[in-house]
């Protein structure tokens, strides 16, 4: 990896940046949890502006400006819990218990904390940030980005706007079922057209996480699994796809895929690497992507109205547009002519890159090849949440 | 109206303030310069008096320490005068802010054309503190005005205090210009108000006050008054002119200090005296706010030159600082004292750089010159960074921690109005982070052709800029502070 003079600086955000993340994920108190949010989204600022490629100045602003434009839109949705609720506490679990947030209200306050999450998930209108974000971070704020930090996103969706507003959830996700149905779609075809390997990813990526936010909108036990797993997966499978970019980066000095070719005489231990990314990210069964993306379909589909099923059935349509875009960018860099004479003195992958792919693909074929153990404890845990979100509609309904 | 002398011991503070004022005095009469002033071209030199400044600040801990307790509710010459832990409180955070401007004051001050005048400098400053005081603790109207007209006086001197230099002194003249006339416009106020209710007690008006056109046109010209004090739009017009003219460490100390001050009395009069008009307040409040953010913020983005980029980003802060009113709680009371407390430090920290980086900088305040420091001065930086993301609201610094109280409090009442003033108040902490950010870019990832070169500050500027980092860095986490604010309500 090549850093610039700054490399303590560099680790000192790096490790902030999972500070934040790591302290995301295990808060149970909404203010906490913002807390961290922000925590995690201003070393991006510096990692990217400093660190990055391309034009990074431009994408570090962009992105931090709309990520904090979500975080904008969240304190007003935590406040509006908080109040609301009438207790004197933040704790989701107790907020949870509580549950007594009217309806109207939660009709007002479920847009503003979906919204502000789903920015870090890159729901549709807001996911510009992902593209520029991605393609200019240096590798390592990439593969953590993609891998990790979008899945802040979809967690806080259903934690906070799903499980804290159940009957707004239930009354209005028909539109961000809509917006996320776009999301997948919309992410693949962009993919599609794009030239730099990077870009290619980061959209790939915009459809894969609005497959998350999207499965967990349909509120059943399967889907919300499959989202799970899609984040663990798509995490994975990420990581693996920005580390193989940067690493032939590093070797080739170009991402344009119109420069690249035949790379697969010259290093064949990336090459393969890449493929199995690759066929990981478009579905292959024996790979995590599968996986997930089969629960979700199969949870989605349980929903028994036309809506829900046609949303499914159009989002299905993904599965195709990946393994158009992922075969064509395969088939044009590994294979073929040796684009430029002076790749062939390129050195295949050194011992410590070898480790590292070989831990992700370890990663993604085993929990394609053995998923239940994953699943399992994903569904049980899941299982009172879902159980809490469908049982309360219900007796609203009644 | 029984008077004696026991009444001074509920007035801790402005008495060890005067015996602070009286003591440098002394010193600086005995042992002034006698020789005749010269003036040189020479930027530094032996301070004649290098032990002046550490006894102010020593004397000025003094005084921090001997009030920093609670002290408990009285009001004593007849009424006119109130105490209470809030203002105890209050007054403890301004004399804080006072202290790090005197710390970091010294540099400045050893400078040849400035040297000379040190003791000037803490007698006003002190002054214009007691002043603030006075006003923080008014229960009277009239007293109010002598206290604030008592710490804008001063500060017009200080703001002029470079009197060689053109742009102090024509800042002085326009910050002088329009305290007068807010003071005018104040107290035409004022006699609208006691038309009506008959008397300047601040319980009285409360209690007598009732909404009727006339006190309501009292009320907005009383406000336009101190809104000039606080610089909020529409009245921000010598903000920036005032901000870059006068020397850094005044204007630092205008931008928190004298803000602080300001902000907090007009909170508890609108609270407690306009408590009749708050259906009126509250809209005009929410208004004013709404502007003062995104003005100020928009402004921000074009300076080039760092003062008046900060003064339109002081606009801004004290837009949020208000916004803790629209709550009409105690809680806002403890939301805006935290919130100006954390101003202090961090806005400090920010002159404080800014006033090291002149020094080498031949008085240029420009942001070029910060093109690039990270690689000459990380340290300085580094701290700079801190600094502006606590004033842009990142976590874990403590400007996180008072942004998320104040909107809290604003938020308490829960009416619609409310909820869409805050919403544009958080829509505005993108835009603030947005010009917050280009000067971090200009640090770290600008290049420069030829960079500030590596400098070691001094002592006194390490130790104010310890002081704010600290600040900024704990205020937050430390649960503490806050509930020491909170214990006071």
């Amino acid at each position: 990896m090549q850093l610039k003079p700054l490399t303590k600086e560099y680790f000192l955000w790096f490790t902030l940046l999972s500070i934040g993340v790591y302290g995301f994920f295990i808060s149970i108190d909404l203010f906490t949890m913002f807390m961290f949010y922000e925590v995690a989204l201003i070393p991006m600022y510096l990692l990217i502006g400093v660190w990055g490629s391309g034009k990074k100045e431009y994408s570090a602003m962009k992105l931090t400006l709309m990520l904090m434009g979500g975080s904008a839109l969240l304190i007003i949705g935590i406040i509006g819990i908080y109040f609301f609720s009438g207790g004197t506490t933040m704790n989701i679990l107790e907020l949870q218990a509580l549950h007594n947030i009217p309806e109207s209200v939660q009709k007002v306050l479920f847009p503003f904390v979906f919204i502000g999450f789903g920015v870090l998930g890159a729901l549709f209108p807001f996911h510009t940030w992902s593209p520029d974000g991605h393609a200019s971070a240096p590798t390592a704020v990439s593969m953590l980005h993609a891998g990790v930090l979008m899945k802040l996103g979809g967690y806080g969706c259903f934690r906070i706007a799903i499980v804290l507003l159940p009957e707004a959830a239930h009354q209005l996700s028909w539109i961000f079922i809509i917006l996320t149905t776009i999301s997948v779609v919309y992410g693949a075809f962009s993919a599609c057209v794009q030239t730099d390997l990077k870009y290619i990813n980061a959209y790939s990526s915009v459809s894969h996480c609005g497959l998350v936010l999207f499965a967990l909108l349909m509120m059943t036990q399967t889907s919300c699994t499959g989202a799970v797993l899609q984040m663990l997966s798509h995490g994975l499978m990420t990581a693996l796809f920005f580390a193989l970019i940067g690493m032939i980066y590093g070797r080739t000095h170009t991402r344009d895929i119109r420069q690249l070719g035949g790379l697969m005489k010259i290093m064949p231990f990336l090459s393969v690497g890449y493929v199995i990314a690759g066929l990981a990210n478009l579905g292959l069964p024996g790979f995590s992507g599968f996986v997930a993306e089969m629960t979700i379909f199969v949870g989605s589909f349980q929903n028994n109205d036309v809506f829900h099923r046609s949303a499914t059935i159009i989002a299905c349509t993904a599965i195709v547009i990946t393994a158009v875009y992922i075969l064509r960018v395969v088939g044009k860099i590994l294979y073929g002519k040796v684009a430029d004479p002076h790749f062939e003195e390129l050195t295949d992958a050194t011992w410590d890159e070898r480790f590292a792919v070989g831990c992700l693909i370890f990663c993604v074929a085993g929990l394609g090849i053995a998923p239940l153990w994953a699943s399992n404890i994903i569904s049980d845990t899941l299982g009172p949440i879902i159980e809490h979100i469908n049982n309360v509609t219900a007796i609203a309904s009644l | 109206m029984n008077l004696d002398y026991s009444q001074f011991f509920h007035m801790m503070p402005e008495v060890t303030l005067m015996a602070l004022l009286v003591i440098v005095f002394i010193v600086d009469f005995v042992t002034a310069h006698k020789a005749p002033i010269v003036l040189t071209d020479e930027k530094t030199g032996p301070s004649p008096r290098p032990w002046f400044n550490p006894l102010v600040c020593i004397f000025m801990l003094a005084h921090i320490l001997v009030n920093i307790c609670p002290t408990e509710s009285a009001s004593v010459f007849g009424e006119m005068y109130v105490t209470s832990p809030m203002i105890g409180v209050v007054k403890t955070i301004l004399a804080f802010g006072t202290l790090i401007v005197f710390i970091q004051a010294r540099t400045w001050l050893s400078r040849p054309d400035s040297t000379f005048k040190e003791g000037e400098f803490y007698m006003l400053i002190i002054s214009t503190l007691l002043g603030m005081n006075m006003m923080v603790s008014a229960n009277h109207f009239l007293l109010f005005f002598l206290g604030l007209e008592m710490a804008s006086v001063p500060m017009a001197c200080l703001v002029a205090f470079d009197k060689y230099r053109h742009n102090s002194a024509e800042a002085g003249a326009k910050f002088i210009l329009t305290a007068t006339f807010s003071s005018g416009v104040m107290l035409y106020g004022l006699t609208f108000i006691y038309a009506d209710a008959g008397s300047l007690y601040f319980n009285e008006v409360a209690k007598n006050l009732s909404a009727t056109p006339m006190t309501l046109m009292g009320m907005v010209f009383f406000f336009s008054g101190l809104g000039f004090k606080i610089s909020l739009v529409p009245f921000h017009f010598w903000t920036a002119d005032t901000y870059q003219g006068a020397p850094t460490t005044i204007t630092g100390y205008l931008s928190v200090v004298s803000k602080g001050a300001a902000a907090f009395t007009l909170c508890t009069i609108l609270m407690h005296v306009f408590g009749a008009l708050m259906q009126q307040w509250q809209y005009l409040l929410g208004i004013v706010i709404v502007l003062s953010i995104t003005i100020a913020n928009l402004f921000a983005i074009r300076q080039t030159e760092l003062k008046r980029f900060m003064a339109f980003s002081s606009i801004s802060q004290a837009g949020y600082i208000m916004l803790a009113v629209m709550g009409n709680s105690g809680m806002g009371v403890t939301a805006l004292t935290y919130y100006i407390l954390v101003y202090v430090v961090a806005n400090m920290s920010v002159f404080t750089i800014i006033s090291a980086i002149e020094e080498r900088n031949n008085g240029v305040t420009d942001m070029d010159a910060y093109n690039g420091l990270y690689s000459t001065n990380p340290k300085l930086a580094f701290l700079m960074t801190l600094a502006l993301f606590s004033l842009g609201g990142i976590p874990p610094f403590a400007g996180m921690f008072s942004k998320f109280f104040v909107f809290m409090a604003a938020l308490e009442q829960g009416s619609a109005w409310a909820y869409l003033i805050v919403f544009i108040a958080l829509i505005n902490t993108v835009i603030s982070l947005y010009y917050y950010l280009l000067i971090v870019k200009a640090m770290y990832i600008n290049k420069s052709e030829n960079p500030l070169p590596a400098f070691k500050s001094d002592c006194n500027t390490r130790l104010a800029l310890a002081i704010c980092t600290l600040g900024v860095a704990l205020f937050g986490v430390c649960s503490y502070v806050y509930d020491w604010i909170f214990a006071a309500l």
